[in-house]
């Protein structure tokens, strides 16, 4: 795009598990504050792709930086350090633990008291702690989610839970969101809430989003850009209008035309 | 407000205990409790530490861990080296112990990590075995024939040691360090996504349980006179894992509650050793069926007393809550 730098820039990055090349030569630019689709049919390789933004896989080609900082080996709890949070496709929350545990877990590693400071009950522990509780409820106050506190997270009713994930996913701090299908399974009335919502945190906490979806009108009325991935390779990517009316889109992703 | 409101019940709960020491003590020191009771009180304590170190490793971090009984027998070995050999203070010793265990934990700690679930327990068990083998080989201690060890362990260290342990345990688990440990319990891959370092979490719990384990095995081996590797085979380490099982994963005060029980049902099963086996099975099994998620599932007694102050006053009951 413009002039800026992008935060995120995946250079022809893959993986192959032996002989099956799952995701090859991709190229992906983010700038900072965008909100981006990446859309495919099912096995395309967009969950691998995210596993290999976030660490879980390390890529066997291709590099991938943040900030023009090489990602490269870096473990997963890294590189959530260096500013990329994610949520999951199946939904993986701290079932037996507290709405607000949850938000504190990802709160951790921005916490200041050592093991020794919380077995000796030192100061340092009780400052800290109540720091946390603090900025955990602020992140569920915007979700909506404060009346739910003690509640343990796996009571949530469903939509719920995908939003206490993402509420989750941001108190890691992160520059770049990643959503995995964040509105898999949600009726039509939530998913609209969901994405309004998407659209205030972007702003409030100055994200860049990258969002996988299967809803299409879903896709194409909110994100700026989309990547289309097929076959673990990009096959498009442009404007939403200009993806609708790729013949290559669609045929892999839409189906056939049918005139 | 709301940190006292929540540290009710752990105050009262110490306060109980130290009542329950004072009476304990008093009764000790004249001679009123026999020494098998005195005994079978000590055995209460020192199963209490492996009960709740373990609980750290199994109930909270969730790593499957069937090795206990190495990490006492290092305790137990290295403080029994400490005063019998180098003739150094009990303390000094019980440190001992409770430091060689904690290496001992983190070397087994860091490779083994790799593995989970039913493989991690299958190399913990085999950390054990190797732990006991080494110890039979090795003439220095007495090989198979065991080591002698002077009796030094007294109601007043035991009851400080289960303190220490169980304080140090529940302090560690209320925190963001506990929370991370309990996220890497629960899911491992969201923890790591969340910016905790699992690997370092997973080591931390072993290192912290082998360290507890280890001052209990100072305290056991300097409560019985001798100390041979058979004692610290692979059904020691399981009798540990049922303590915690059956007092509830994740669960402190069901550990503590499991090891007081059972520690007195073997016990008192002694006089009756050709069904002893038997009945204790059976209570596992009875146990099992009517209450799968252990005595306390994953709650703690403390809850008790922060929404029901008028219940849990008997004394025994509240005491187990931290001794």
């Amino acid at each position: 795009m413009e002039a800026t730098i992008p935060l995120l820039k995946v250079d022809s990055a893959g993986i192959r598990f032996g002989g099956l090349k799952a995701v090859s030569a991709v190229n992906v630019e983010l700038f900072p504050g965008e909100l981006v689709g990446l859309i495919g049919p099912n096995g395309a390789g967009k969950t691998t792709f995210f596993n290999l933004l976030t660490g879980v896989y390390v890529p066997t080609e291709g590099t991938i930086t943040l900030n023009g900082e090489n990602l490269k080996k870096l473990p997963p709890y890294k590189i959530t350090r260096k500013g990329i949070s994610r949520t999951f496709q199946n939904i993986r929350l701290f079932s037996e633990l507290s709405v607000i545990d949850n938000v504190k877990v990802a709160y951790h590693s921005l916490a200041k008291h050592t093991i020794v400071g919380s077995i000796f009950r030192l100061p340092g522990h009780f400052s800290g702690e109540s720091d946390m509780d603090e900025k955990a409820l602020e992140f569920l106050r915007i979700f909506n989610l404060d009346h739910f506190k003690d509640e343990k997270a796996k009571n949530l009713p469903y939509g719920q839970q995908r939003r206490l994930e993402i509420a989750r996913a941001l108190a890691a701090n992160p520059k770049l969101l990643l959503l995995d299908e964040p509105a898999a399974g949600m009726n039509p009335h939530e998913t609209e809430e969901l994405m309004n919502l998407i659209a205030f945190i972007r702003k409030e906490f100055n994200l860049t989003v990258l969002l996988i979806e299967h809803d299409m009108s879903l896709v194409m009325g909110v994100c700026e850009r989309i990547y289309v991935l097929d076959h673990g390779q990009l096959i498009a990517h442009g404007k939403p209008e200009e993806i609708r009316n790729d013949p290559k889109v669609i045929e892999a992703y839409l189906g056939e035309e049918v005139s | 407000m709301t940190i006292l409101k929540k540290s009710k019940g752990f105050w009262l709960s110490i306060v109980v205990a130290l009542i329950f020491f004072g009476i304990m003590q008093f009764f000790i020191a004249n001679g009123m409790l026999n020494p098998f009771y005195i005994n079978t009180l000590m055995f209460i304590g020192i199963n209490i530490m492996l009960a709740t170190s373990l609980h750290l490793i199994i109930g909270i971090t969730g790593q499957f861990s069937i090795g206990h009984a190495g990490f006492l027998a290092v305790g137990a070995y290295a403080s029994a080296v400490m005063t019998m050999k180098l003739e150094f203070p009990f303390i000094v010793a019980v440190l001992a112990g409770g430091i060689f265990a904690a290496v001992a934990g983190m070397v087994i700690g860091i490779p083994s990590l790799r593995l989970k679930g039913d493989y991690l327990a299958i190399a913990t068990l085999g950390f054990g075995e190797i732990v006991r083998i080494i110890l039979l080989n090795i003439e220095y201690v007495g090989g198979a024939s065991g080591m002698q060890v002077s009796h030094l362990t007294t109601w007043p260290w035991v009851f400080a040691c289960v303190m220490i342990t169980v304080i140090v345990i529940r302090n560690f688990t209320n925190s963001t360090h506990g929370r991370a440990c309990i996220s890497v319990r629960e899911d491992e891959t969201a923890a790591d996504a969340m910016g905790i370092n699992t690997t370092y979490y997973k080591v931390a719990a072993f290192v912290i349980g082998a360290f507890f384990a280890g001052v209990a095995g100072s305290l056991y081996a300097h409560n019985f006179y001798i100390i041979q590797p058979s004692n610290f085979g692979f059904l020691k380490s399981f009798d540990i894992l049922i303590f915690v099982v059956l007092g509830g994963l994740g669960s402190l005060s069901g550990s503590v509650l499991a090891a007081i029980l059972l520690t007195i049902v073997t016990t008192f099963l002694q006089d009756y050793p050709e069904t002893r086996m038997i009945i204790y099975s059976l209570v596992l099994i009875l146990m099992m069926i009517f209450r799968p998620q252990g005595l306390m599932g994953t709650r703690e007694i403390t809850a008790l007393f922060t929404h029901k102050k008028t219940k849990g006053d008997q004394k025994d009951g509240s005491h187990n809550t931290v001794a």
